[in-house]
């Protein structure tokens, strides 16, 4: 094999547009966190695929391997994911706190009650 | 074979997100959530990413879901209910998707060790990492010395969110609850 070709890329779009449009189409705040993070993991995998190199293998250095895996795009996603769990707790704790403000967490049931 | 292990997990886990989209059962979606970023986590170990796949299956399928659920127990509420009309999201989502794969033929093809990202710095790294640095594993290496400054931020992103969340969980207590923390 000498390429994966661009189906990665494909896939990666297929992922985010379903998480964006859960974030537009759902009014349920956990299931828009789920969109989003749904989204993030796409643009890991983005990220990952950049940086795959054909017949590289993972980068750790081994006495007779020349060939190694763009090692760059894995840390700034280490990163990224662990930011990613960051925040989606942050979203999660405002969601507790609407929920004991509003005692829902629709967003329609939330605009017909505040008015 | 390679190639195909790629497309068969690949087309799994866009098999995965359409049935997040089309679950109403809100426990459904977390529990499917928590299997769709394990899912992710096999394809970074097929594409060479072992340290991602490790923090992805720990990280974001194991915290992300306990933290998804513990707020779902709080809450309490299980199912979603739907309002809006799908067709204009459905349009505009797709209307994107369509222009991001017109844009994606213009990329470098996946795996290709002469793509820009492989050519710049890379090759230094992981160079260096034997003689300047004698650690076996490049990413650690990145991670902690040529790049400690973004460990640093990112060290301070998590601060920021855990003060935050316990400034909004700490003080009023919500019903019957017990604050999920990251």
């Amino acid at each position: 094999m000498t390429t994966i070709g661009l189906f990665n890329y494909w896939i990666v779009f297929v992922l985010m547009m379903s998480g964006l449009y859960i974030v537009i189409v759902s009014t349920n705040l956990i299931k828009k966190i789920i969109g989003l993070n749904i989204f993030q993991t796409s643009v890991f995998i983005l990220y990952i695929s950049i940086g795959k190199v054909s017949g590289g293998t993972a980068p750790i250095l081994v006495d007779g391997i020349t060939l190694y895996s763009n090692p760059l795009p894995h840390v700034l996603i280490l990163t990224a994911i662990v930011v990613g769990v960051a925040t989606t707790a942050l979203g999660l704790a405002i969601v507790v706190r609407i929920h004991s403000a509003f005692n829902s967490i629709d967003e329609e049931e939330i605009y017909t009650t505040s008015d | 074979m390679e190639a195909i292990v790629d497309f068969a997990l690949l087309a799994g886990l866009a098999a995965w997100a359409v049935a997040i989209v089309r679950l109403r059962s809100l426990f459904g979606a977390a529990m499917l959530f928590g299997i769709y970023s394990l899912h992710c986590a096999l394809i970074f170990v097929v594409l060479d990413a072992v340290d991602v796949a490790f923090t992805e299956a720990a990280v974001g399928a194991g915290i992300s879901t306990v933290l998804i659920l513990g707020t779902l127990a709080i809450t309490g509420i299980k199912l979603e209910v739907r309002h809006t009309r799908a067709l204009i999201p459905l349009l505009i989502t797709g209307t994107i998707g369509a222009a991001l794969i017109y844009a994606s033929v213009d990329m470098p093809l996946v795996g290709d060790p002469n793509a820009p990202a492989n050519l710049h710095i890379v090759p230094d790294y992981i160079e260096g990492s034997a003689t300047e640095i004698g650690i076996p594993n490049v990413v650690t290496s990145v991670l902690a010395s040529y790049r400690g400054y973004d460990t640093l931020g990112e060290v301070t992103v998590i601060f920021t969110a855990g003060v935050g969340v316990l400034c909004l969980l700490g003080r009023g207590k919500p019903k019957r609850s017990r604050k999920p923390r990251g």
